[in-house]
C-alpha cells in the first residue's frame, strides 16, 4: 500500500491521521491547544524562527548529529552496512532536546512564563529543565514516584537545572499517571502556563508539532546517507514509547516507498505475559491523552499497568501517527523484549564503544536480529537515540553489581 | 422529548432550580450505590450524575480520583455503571440519571452498543469530559437515536463561538465548569460565574448547569439564583472518604447536606 504515500500529507486540518489522533481533551484547555495551534502554524513558516531555530539546534544542542558507519558491528554480524544516527551526542543525551528547544521558542513567542513537563526515565525533563533554564523560565516536571526511584540521578539534575519536580503517587506512579498531573496543572494554570509534551502524542497539535521538530533527524540522516554512501537506506531501525525519535527519523524517508521503516516496541517480559509496553504490537486502539491511537487497555477500557526495563518506553499509548503508519503498512512494528534489549546493550557498547540508553538497545537488539538477513551492500539506518550514562545504575543492579 | 427536557420545562415554569448531585459508581462498594441514589431522592435532588470510574481520570481532583480507585478495585466498569441504573430504574422511573466519564471507557465497549445499552439501562444523558463538540459527532448522534442527551461542559474561557457550537450539537443541558481546574477546586467566585452566565445566555436556550467548586448550602444558593441547576460532587465524596469504615454516617452527612442545600436553594431572598 505504499503507493497511497507518495503524497503523504497528514494530519488533515483537524489533527487526524486517519482515525487516529485529534482532539480529546477537556472544555478549558481548548482555547490553549487552538492559541498553541495558531502560533505554531504561524511560526513553522516564518523564517526568523525557523532561522533561530537552526541556530540553537547548531550552536546549542550541537547538530548536525554524525551519521556514524558502525564498520566493526556490521562486519561481525556479517550483513547490512549499519549506520547509527548519533542523536546519543545531542546536548543532554537524547533526542528530547530537539523537541523542547522547538517547544520553548514557541512559549517564549505566546509570551507564557511557566512551563510545565511530565517525564518518564527523565531525559525529556532534563531537556525541558535545560532550556528553561536557558531562557529563566519557571519549570515544573511531573514524574511518577516509581521513575523518581529508579531514576534518581536524572531527578538530581533536573532539581539542579532549576526545575521543581512534583512526585506523582496516583494511579500507577508512572509516566501515564505523571502525564494526568501535568494535564492537571495545565488546565488549572491555563493562562500562563505552556505544556512541553515530550513525544509525538497528546491533543493536535502536538503530534505534528513534535515531529516536526524531531524530523531534523531523518532530514540530517537522508542527506548524510546519500552523501556517504550515494544512496537512500534500505531501512531504518528505531525504538518507540510515545514514538517522537522513530517518527523524527522516518518521517523525511516517508515518500521513498523502497526505504522500510521498522519501529521497535518494548516487550518487557514477553508479549506473552502481558507485562510489557507494546500497544501496536499487542494492543487496540482507544482514546487516552488527548488522542485516539493503539493503547494497552483490559476489556471496560481500563488503562492497564505496562513493564519495560526501560522507563522512557514504560506508556500505554503511542503517538497516533504511528498508529496510521501501522494500519496503512508503511511502516512496521515490532518487539523486542528486556533480555533482547540488554543484549543489544552489551553488543553495542562492546563493537562499537558506544553505551546506548535501555531504549535505545531495543533498536540495537533489533538490528542484531535484522542486519543478518540483508545483503552486505544494503543499507540501514539505526536510530541511536539516547546515551546510557542514566541506565548504569539500573544495568549494574540487574547484573547484580553494586556501584 | 427526553426525560432531561421534560424536567427542565417543567423546572422553568416554576422557577424550580435543580440540585444535581454527583457520585461515584460503586463508591465505597458496588452495594453503595443504588440505595444512596434513593436517599437522594428522597432529600429532594431532581437529577443524579453517576461517574463512571477509569484508571486515567485527567479531570478530576485527588477526592474524585480516589472514588475511580476504590471503584475500580471493586471491578466496577461501564456495564457494571449501566447495572446500577438499571437496578435504580426498578423502582424510580422519574428522576433523570446523566453518566459523567471519559471516552475510553465508552470507546472500548463501542457507541452503537453503548448507545443501546444506556437507553436499556435507563440512562438519560452522557457526559464525557474528553469528548468535546469536534470528536463527538458520531456519539451524540447515536445517542440522540436512543433518545440520550449528549452534556457538554463548558469553561470559563470557553468563546461565544464555542458555546454556539455546543448550543448545536448537545441537548438536555449545558454544564458550566465554574472554575479553571480540576473537580474539587477550592476558588469559585461567583461574580465570574454571574458575568460569564450572561455571554452564555445570549447563546443558548439550553438550560445550564453549574458545578466545580460548590461545597455548601451557601454557595448552591448563590448559585441556583444564577444557573438552573446546581452540580455538587467533590464534597459528597469527600463525606465518603471520611467515613470508609462506617458508610451508613456517609450516606446520613450526604443526605444532611443536600437537605441543607435544597433549603437554601428552595429559599431564595
Amino acid at each position: 500500500m505504499t503507493d497511497t504515500t507518495n503524497s503523504y500529507n497528514m494530519p488533515d486540518e483537524r489533527g487526524h491521521f486517519g482515525p487516529y489522533g485529534g482532539l480529546f481533551i477537556a472544555e478549558t484547555l481548548i482555547p490553549a491547544v487552538e492559541e498553541l495551534d495558531t502560533a505554531y502554524q504561524k511560526h513553522m513558516t516564518d523564517p526568523e524562527f525557523m532561522a533561530e531555530l537552526d541556530k540553537d539546534f547548531q550552536y546549542y544542542v550541537g547538530r548536525p548529529s554524525p551519521l556514524y558507519h558502525a564498520e566493526r558491528w556490521s562486519h561481525e554480524l556479517g550483513g547490512a552496512q549499519i549506520y547509527l544516527k548519533r542523536e546519543d551526542l545531542n546536548h543532554t543525551g537524547a533526542h528530547k532536546i530537539n523537541n523542547t528547544i522547538g517547544q520553548i521558542l514557541l512559549a517564549k513567542r505566546m509570551g507564557k512564563t511557566r512551563i510545565i513537563a511530565e517525564t518518564g526515565a527523565g531525559q525529556h525533563g532534563v531537556a525541558t529543565a535545560t532550556v528553561c533554564a536557558r531562557l529563566g523560565l519557571e519549570c515544573v516536571v511531573y514524574m511518577g514516584a516509581v521513575d523518581i526511584a529508579r531514576q534518581a540521578l536524572n531527578v538530581y539534575r533536573m532539581e539542579l537545572l532549576g526545575a521543581k519536580v512534583v512526585s506523582v503517587t496516583s494511579g500507577s506512579k508512572t509516566l501515564k499517571d505523571a502525564l494526568n498531573e501535568a494535564i492537571r496543572d495545565w488546565v488549572t494554570n491555563v493562562d500562563n502556563t505552556f505544556y512541553i509534551i515530550g513525544t509525538a502524542a497528546g491533543p493536535a497539535p502536538y503530534p505534528a508539532m513534535v515531529r516536526d521538530f524531531q524530523s531534523i533527524i531523518g532530514r540530517e540522516a537522508r542527506q548524510q546517507c546519500l552523501a556517504q554512501t550515494g544512496k537512500l537506506p534500505d531501512a531504518l531501525v528505531a525504538c518507540i514509547g510515545g514514538g517522537s525519535n522513530a517518527i523524527g527519523l522516518f518521517h523525511p524517508f516517508i515518500n521513498d516507498a523502497e526505504v522500510k521503516m521498522i519501529g521497535v516496541e518494548a516487550a518487557g517480559d514477553g508479549l506473552e505475559t502481558g507485562r510489557h509496553a507494546a500497544p501496536l504490537c499487542a494492543g487496540r486502539p482507544g482514546i487516552l491523552h488527548g488522542n485516539r491511537t493503539y493503547l494497552m487497555e483490559d476489556d471496560d477500557g481500563g488503562i492497564i499497568e505496562t513493564h519495560s526495563i526501560s522507563a522512557g518506553l514504560d506508556y500505554p499509548g503511542v503517538g497516533p501517527e504511528h498508529s496510521w503508519l501501522k494500519d496503512i503498512g508503511r511502516a512496521e512494528y515490532v518487539s523486542i523484549t528486556d533480555d533482547e534489549a540488554i543484549e543489544g546493550f552489551h553488543a553495542l557498547t562492546k563493537m562499537e564503544g558506544i553505551i546506548p540508553a535501555l531504549e535505545s538497545s531495543h533498536a540495537m537488539a533489533y538490528t542484531l536480529k535484522l542486519a543478518p538477513t540483508m545483503q552486505q551492500d544494503k543499507i540501514l539506518i539505526v536510530n541511536l537515540s539516547g546515551r546510557g550514562d542514566k541506565d548504569m545504575h539500573t544495568m549494574a543492579e540487574r547484573e547484580g553489581i553494586k556501584i | 422529548m427526553s426525560r432531561l427536557a421534560t424536567k427542565f420545562a417543567e423546572f422553568k415554569k416554576t422557577g424550580h432550580k435543580a440540585l444535581i448531585p454527583f457520585i461515584t459508581a460503586g463508591d465505597p462498594s458496588p452495594e453503595f450505590t443504588v440505595p444512596m441514589m434513593h436517599a437522594m431522592v428522597d432529600a429532594g435532588v431532581d437529577i443524579i450524575e453517576l461517574g463512571v470510574p477509569f484508571s486515567d481520570p485527567m479531570a478530576d481532583g485527588p477526592v474524585i480520583q480516589r472514588a475511580s480507585e476504590r471503584a475500580l478495585e471493586h471491578k466496577m466498569s461501564l456495564r457494571r455503571t449501566l447495572e446500577i441504573v438499571s437496578d435504580f430504574r426498578n423502582s424510580n422511573q422519574d428522576t433523570p440519571v446523566v453518566l459523567m466519564g471519559y471516552a475510553n471507557p465508552v470507546e472500548a465497549m463501542g457507541y452503537e452498543d453503548f448507545s443501546q445499552s444506556a437507553q436499556a439501562a435507563g440512562v438519560d444523558g452522557v457526559l464525557t469530559v474528553d469528548l468535546p463538540p469536534e470528536e463527538a459527532y458520531e456519539c451524540a448522534t447515536l445517542l440522540n437515536a436512543h433518545n440520550i442527551d449528549q452534556i457538554f461542559l463548558l469553561a470559563p474561557n470557553s468563546t461565544n463561538d464555542r458555546i454556539k457550537k455546543m448550543d448545536a450539537v448537545g441537548s438536555g443541558f449545558l454544564y458550566y465548569v465554574s472554575v479553571k481546574g480540576v473537580t474539587g477546586a477550592c476558588h469559585l467566585d461567583t461574580s465570574d460565574v454571574q458575568k460569564k452566565l450572561i455571554d452564555i445566555r445570549a447563546n443558548t436556550q439550553l438550560p445550564v448547569g453549574i458545578g466545580f467548586g460548590i461545597k455548601d448550602a451557601e454557595t448552591a444558593k448563590v448559585i441556583a439564583g444564577l444557573g438552573d441547576a446546581v452540580v455538587v460532587g467533590s464534597v459528597l465524596i469527600s463525606k465518603i472518604e471520611a467515613n470508609l469504615s462506617a458508610p451508613d454516617i456517609a450516606k446520613q452527612e450526604i443526605i444532611e447536606l443536600l437537605k441543607s442545600m435544597r433549603f437554601t436553594m428552595d429559599n431564595q431572598d
